[in-house]
């Protein structure tokens, strides 16, 4: 047995307060050595495995990739790209069930492994002093690494706290958490024990990369002597501390790790740098060494596989994209026996749907109890407000008032009380004799809150662009009406002084100023026609609009009053009907108002026709002009989006059998034509501008009717 | 497959809102025990009486709510309240007042409000304040302890305490019946309290409190610690309520004078002291929630049973003590919020957010 | 003059009243005045309540409208995109016992729909752009439109005015992002008098 030689550690750490003592069961999974399982056939790679953007993918179906080899590139800052973790073909890049309580599904890469795991050349840096911190944190962001201790947040933007600004968050003290507080989990103390060397190299690392800070410590819960002994040998001669403390749970939490190991509290709604202060995952400081030094992408992790619905339990090197399925297979998995699926601990991990879910970056554990072992949940019974909650808390929070109020749906109140500074560390839950389920209502009131903010943004939002949109169409109406205006005033100015002039000239009687008279007589009526033309030519479009509009209110009207006439009981009938008479005299006198104008209207363009082209409605054209107007360049993104979506979403249907997607469409059309014919007549009877749309709409769709039928036939007949 | 989608934590303690019933039923053993062997059967028959009309009374509005009754029976916090009432009524009393006010605890206090964890007043207290003040001739009637019975003389026997129970018929128990120390201390005020200890046989007899109240007091407090131990509850309701009560005794005591409040023993070891610190204050329903407001709670309850044990018409204070409390425990609550990790402050629950 | 107060006591009593009446009246008046809380005018506060989704199914061409009309004393429940959360909050605004949803001007969709324009079939009329209300479709005459998701607000307006019926409202997709647990079913015991009838039963009870 060798002691560590350096001096005895003695570094004061802080007490937290609440906190835990559920039973370890760490000793299962800690008696077998680290272990390996086969390739998996198929392995599935999640876009989204970090928090933040997804990674957009940089292979195409068929593709061929090596292990190491990036398969989806990060999109913006918070984003960290994918890398293929063994070899093999591309064999789709689809939607499938992500490893989430849900079962949700989100795009992926499907990787078919050859089974020969081929790696790409690494390319190795043996003295990262000679190296940029920026280029470091490239490197370690290319490497796709993000926190891996379960919150997948991308380590690269953790790692430069200063955002690019000068003398901003300067870091003071680097914390590698080697807690692993949750029950069952040992994923953590196995790398400390196996990768100790690394650990603190990268330790190390991540130290140069943020400005040798005065301090940095790694944390171990007292649980895991070997792991602290293992530390405690590789850290000799370096500057790195190792600091001991109580096993309580949650000191794993970045928050309570912080205030045991410096007796500071990140102050509610900042991050932990703002104190000076920075927290990676001890696996993470691992594999930003190996990523640095080796050259080698994050394409494995260590994940505890545990429970006593397994034949063997224990800590398992892992491909990232493996099927969950795949390494319970691996270690003698009785379905049968399992009461629940669960990734990450008892405490905070969350219950998987299935087992067709993959390991991902974040993956520490996968639990498969027994019945006995995690019995379902009793019913819950009601609060005595024993307080046990209250005294488990870390966070100092009320637990029963929150849950009084997340029952009673008291959301102000719930935020008064710093709802959104629970961690959802369960302990509440964990200690309740009364078995409430306190997280979940806090999950639920949280998502309820959050939903809330966003609809309200996004009401606000909506709130604007219709404001905007109707001041627009004031300000087109108004410039429209101005214009009008104007162009009247210039007219009568022009038949004044016409008159003016005549009166003028008549009374004169001159040669010399008959002369001038012909001359100006000459230039005014011309005058006189453009604006009078100009005149017209804003009225009729206004007129005949207004016409329109009359006919087409009335029209309804006594559609309306029509249907109601043949609803309506005896008693009322008679005094519908003199209302509907009423109403069908004046649709008459509209519609014939309409015919008049439009005769008129046709009578005047054939004689203005000789004249000079006249402007073509301008305000249409503005309003085309506008409508564009709101395409900046986020709602371009944003189409383009749509588009995009759009396509997927008709590739989605292509999943239907071919003759039942006929018949479907076929019944559609049919049911759109006839709806096109009724809109065209109707739109035929009223003289709507639209008739041509209409009629292009229905020639259209009864194409497509045709050529449908026409389809489903040969079908049928090749059938 | 498909597997449960349950929440997490995953994992959850064993301890279940029954257990901590039963850890106080049993808690109160050595309490029942000193109490049964100084003044005899009636204690016991009460429980039974009151533990009987508690179970029927919570089943019967669970049916009439439809509600699961078996269910909610288990948690046996009927039973608590059945018990702790039976503790608290006076030996022998007839068996209408410990069925009134045991109905009285169920039905109006604790089912009318919503049942368990619904109920702003401790339902026993509630049953005991009723009966106080409807029946105070009965309620007052308290047995003597056998130390104290004239030789020759037992205590009742179980036939002549189920007569004078059932039947009224109390000529068995009528030589046994007499005041407590704390009654004898406030009919006596005005002399000096050594007057006092040396001329009641119940003082002069015991060793620092009562004859007989001293040890129910002390088995009470044994069983409170048990339950400290089991972390039934926390210590600052109970601790606090003790440490104010002795506060108070101490700063009134006054020399012995004709105007002395009594001593601190005599305080703390008589009366439903300790059944009231460990039993009933600890009661989490009715209390403050936080530890700081379980502290301000105790104390607060520990000055007011000074205050009206000295100063006002009730010789044992516990129960108004104790409602006056739950009324206030809302408003501790309202003003003793934890602070919250991250913040400089605690804050107030009512706070308009800044939008 | 105080013969007939001192013989009439009614007349003091009424005089005595009418004193105290006037000079807390011009108490109240002055801190009324002097001590105004200036808050958002109703109609911004009712405005911002409603879901803003512009649908005109109130009978009103968009929300502020609508605020308007309520402001004025119309009925608080013809908003069906805002569903019943919308009504209790501005019931609870102006204090008032919450109604149901008036069905006459529409039903609460379970699910938040989208407008979604199959491109193929789009003629480029630009009927559907003229209808939105938040200028949400994109798109030219005789070009293909197109419908910007993340500003449609559901309102169905586009849907009547297409020629080609080729506007169809789609159920947004649940992500992982905007997922979020339910709140527990209320368990046996965890409801109060009045309400608290529940389907469970262990077979004894009513």
């Amino acid at each position: 047995m060798t002691q560590p030689t350096s001096k005895p550690m003695l570094i004061k750490t802080y007490n937290i307060p609440g906190g835990i003592h559920p039973p370890e069961n760490k000793v299962q999974s800690m008696q077998l050595p680290l272990g390996e399982i086969a390739i998996p056939n198929e392995l599935v790679f999640p876009l989204n495995q970090h928090i933040g953007t997804p990674a957009d993918p940089i292979v195409n179906v068929g593709d061929t990739v090596l292990a190491g080899e990036k398969i989806a590139e990060a999109v913006g800052g918070l984003s960290v790209p994918v890398h293929a973790s063994t070899s093999g073909t591309i064999s789709a890049i689809e939607d499938r069930v992500l490893p989430h309580t849900a079962g949700i599904t989100g795009p992926c890469i499907v990787l078919t492994s050859d089974g020969q795991h081929k790696t790409i050349a690494y390319t190795e840096v043996k003295d990262y002093h000679s190296l940029q911190p920026s280029q470091l944190i490239e490197k370690i962001r290319d490497a796709g690494i993000a926190g891996l201790g379960g919150a997948g947040f991308p380590t690269a933007i953790k790692l430069n706290p200063s955002g690019g600004i000068e003398g901003q968050n300067t870091i003071n003290t680097l914390i590698l958490n080697g807690t692993e507080c949750e029950p069952y989990i040992t994923a953590d103390d196995r790398l400390m024990q196996d990768y100790a060397d690394d650990v603190v190299a990268g330790a190390e690392l991540l130290a140069f990369i943020l400005g040798s800070p005065q301090r940095v410590v790694i944390g171990i819960e007292d649980n895991k002597p070997n792991a602290i002994k293992a530390i405690q040998t590789a850290a000799q001669g370096s500057s790195v501390e190792v600091s001991v403390f109580p096993t309580k749970y949650p000191s794993g939490g970045e928050k309570q790790l912080i205030q045991i190991l410096t007796g500071q509290e990140v102050a509610s709604g900042t991050i932990p740098a703002s104190l000076g202060i920075v927290v990676q995952n001890v696996g993470t400081a691992m594999a930003a060494y190996r990523a640095v030094r080796y050259g080698e992408p994050l394409t494995w992790r260590i994940t505890t596989c545990v429970g006593e619905a397994l034949h063997t339990q224990r800590n398992i090197k892992v491909l990232l994209g493996t099927p969950v399925q795949h390494m319970l297979s691996e270690n003698g998995f009785n379905a049968t026996q399992a009461s629940r699926l669960i990734m990450g601990g008892p405490m905070m991990g969350f219950a998987l749907p299935n087992t067709d879910v993959p390991i991902v970056k974040t993956t520490n554990c996968i639990i498969a109890p027994s019945q006995s072992e995690m019995p379902e949940p009793p019913p819950a019974q009601a609060c005595i407000r024993c307080g046990l909650c209250a005294e488990a808390c870390p966070a100092s929070l009320l637990p029963q008032q929150l849950y009084w109020y997340a029952k009673a749906e008291e959301y102000e109140r719930l935020q008064n009380h710093n709802l959104f500074d629970c961690i959802e560390c369960g302990a509440c839950s964990y200690v309740c004799p009364s078995a409430i389920p306190l997280v979940q209502y806090y999950r639920a009131a949280k998502g309820v809150i959050r939903y809330q903010e966003q609809e309200k943004i996004k009401s606000d939002h909506a709130r604007q662009r219709f404001e905007f949109r109707k001041l627009r169409i004031e300000r087109a109406e108004q410039e429209k009406e101005e214009k009008r205006q104007a162009r009247k005033q210039a007219a009568e100015k022009a038949k004044r002084l016409a008159a003016e002039k005549k009166a003028a000239a008549a009374a004169s009687g001159e040669a010399d100023a008959s002369k001038n008279t012909a001359q100006d007589a000459g230039a005014d009526p011309v005058a006189a026609a453009i604006a009078k033309m100009q005149a017209k030519a804003q009225d009729p479009a206004a007129e005949k609009a207004k016409l329109e509009r009359a006919v087409s209110s009335a029209q309804s009207r006594f559609e309306k009053l029509e249907s109601r006439f043949i609803d309506a009981e005896e008693d009322q009938r008679e005094k519908l009907e003199a209302q509907l008479k009423q109403a069908e005299v004046r649709l008459k006198d509209a519609k014939k108002n309409l015919s008049h104008f439009l005769e008129a209207q046709i009578l005047e363009t054939q004689i203005e026709s000789t004249k000079p082209e006249k402007p073509k409605s301008p305000e249409k054209a503005d309003s085309e002009t506008n409508k564009l107007k709101p395409a900046d360049e986020k709602s371009l993104d944003a189409a383009a989006a749509a588009i995009e979506r759009a396509k997927a979403k008709s590739e989605a249907m292509a999943s239907m059998s071919q003759e039942d997607k006929l018949k479907t469409q076929l019944a559609s059309l049919e049911a759109r034509v006839q709806k096109a014919r009724e809109k065209l007549q109707k739109a035929e009877a009223e003289g709507s501008e639209h008739i041509s749309a209409f009629r292009t709409g229905l020639e259209k769709m009864e194409t497509k009717l045709a050529t449908t039928q026409k389809e489903l036939e040969t079908l049928k007949e090749s059938n | 497959m498909a597997f449960i989608r349950v929440t997490s934590p995953h994992a959850h303690i064993a301890t279940t809102t029954g257990d901590v019933m039963r850890w106080v039923i049993l808690a109160t053993i050595p309490g029942l025990v000193a109490l049964s062997h100084f003044f005899g059967w009636g204690t016991i028959i009460n429980i039974v009486i009151a533990s009987v009309t508690a179970l029927a009374c919570e089943a019967l509005v669970l049916f009439l709510r439809g509600r699961p009754v078996l269910f909610y029976l288990k948690d046996c916090s009927a039973l608590v309240t059945a018990i702790l009432l039976g503790l608290a009524l006076p030996p022998y009393a007839p068996w209408w007042i410990v069925f009134i006010g045991t109905a009285s605890a169920i039905i109006l206090a604790k089912q009318l409000y919503g049942g368990l964890g619904y109920n702003p007043f401790n339902p026993a207290m509630v049953g005991y304040v009723i009966l106080l003040i409807s029946f105070p001739v009965e309620m007052t009637r308290w047995a003597i302890p056998e130390t104290l019975i004239a030789d020759g003389e037992s205590l009742p026997s179980l036939i002549s305490a189920l007569q004078a129970v059932f039947i009224g018929n109390t000529t068995g128990i009528d030589g046994f019946t007499g005041a407590t120390p704390l009654d004898l201390f406030k009919s006596q005020q005005g002399l000096l309290v050594e007057q006092i200890t040396s001329e009641n046989s119940i003082f002069s007899l015991a060793s620092f409190s009562g004859v007989g109240w001293e040890w129910v007091n002390i088995s009470f407090l044994l069983g409170g610690l048990f339950l400290l131990y089991k972390r039934a509850f926390t210590w600052h309701a109970p601790v606090s309520m003790l440490a104010a009560l002795a506060i108070m005794a101490t700063l009134f005591y006054d020399g012995g004078s004709s105007d002395s409040g009594g001593s601190v023993l005599l305080h703390l070891f008589s009366g439903g002291t300790m059944l009231g610190a460990f039993f009933i204050i600890t009661d989490p329903v009715s209390s403050a929630t936080s530890n700081k407001g379980r502290m301000i709670y105790g104390a607060s309850i520990g000055i007011l049973i000074y205050i009206i044990r000295i100063w006002g018409n009730y010789p044992d204070a516990i129960a108004f003590a104790v409602l006056l409390m739950n009324f206030a425990a809302p408003f501790i609550d309202y003003y003793t919020l934890p602070r919250t990790y991250g913040h400089t402050k605690s804050e107030r629950a009512t706070r308009s957010r800044d939008q | 003059m105080f013969d007939l107060i001192f013989n009439h006591p009614i007349i003091a009593a009424l005089i005595g009243l009418g004193g105290l009446a006037l000079v807390f009246g011009g108490i109240l008046g002055f801190a009324a005045v002097k001590f105004k809380v200036e808050g958002d005018p109703i109609v911004e506060q009712i405005d911002s309540l409603l879901p803003q989704t512009q649908c005109g199914q109130c009978g009103h061409p968009g929300c502020r409208p609508y605020a308007e009309g309520i402001a004025n004393g119309e009925a608080i429940n013809k908003c069906p995109p805002g569903g019943q959360s919308t009504i209790n909050a501005i019931a609870s605004l102006l204090d008032v016992e919450a109604p149901s949803l008036d069905e006459e001007h529409g039903e609460e969709k379970e699910l938040k729909t989208v407008a979604y324009i199959r491109e193929d079939e789009c003629i480029g009329c630009t009927k559907c752009i003229q209808a939105c209300p938040v200028d949400a479709i994109l798109g030219a005459a005789k070009q293909m439109h197109t419908v910007i998701i993340d500003e449609c607000t559901g309102c169905d307006l586009c849907v009547e005015p297409c020629p080609v019926d080729c506007i169809d409202m789609i159920p947004i997709d649940q992500t992982v992002k905007d997922w979020y647990w339910e709140k527990p079913e209320t368990g046996i015991s965890t409801n109060i008098i009045a309400t608290d009838r529940e389907p469970y039963n262990d077979g004894q009870a009513a």
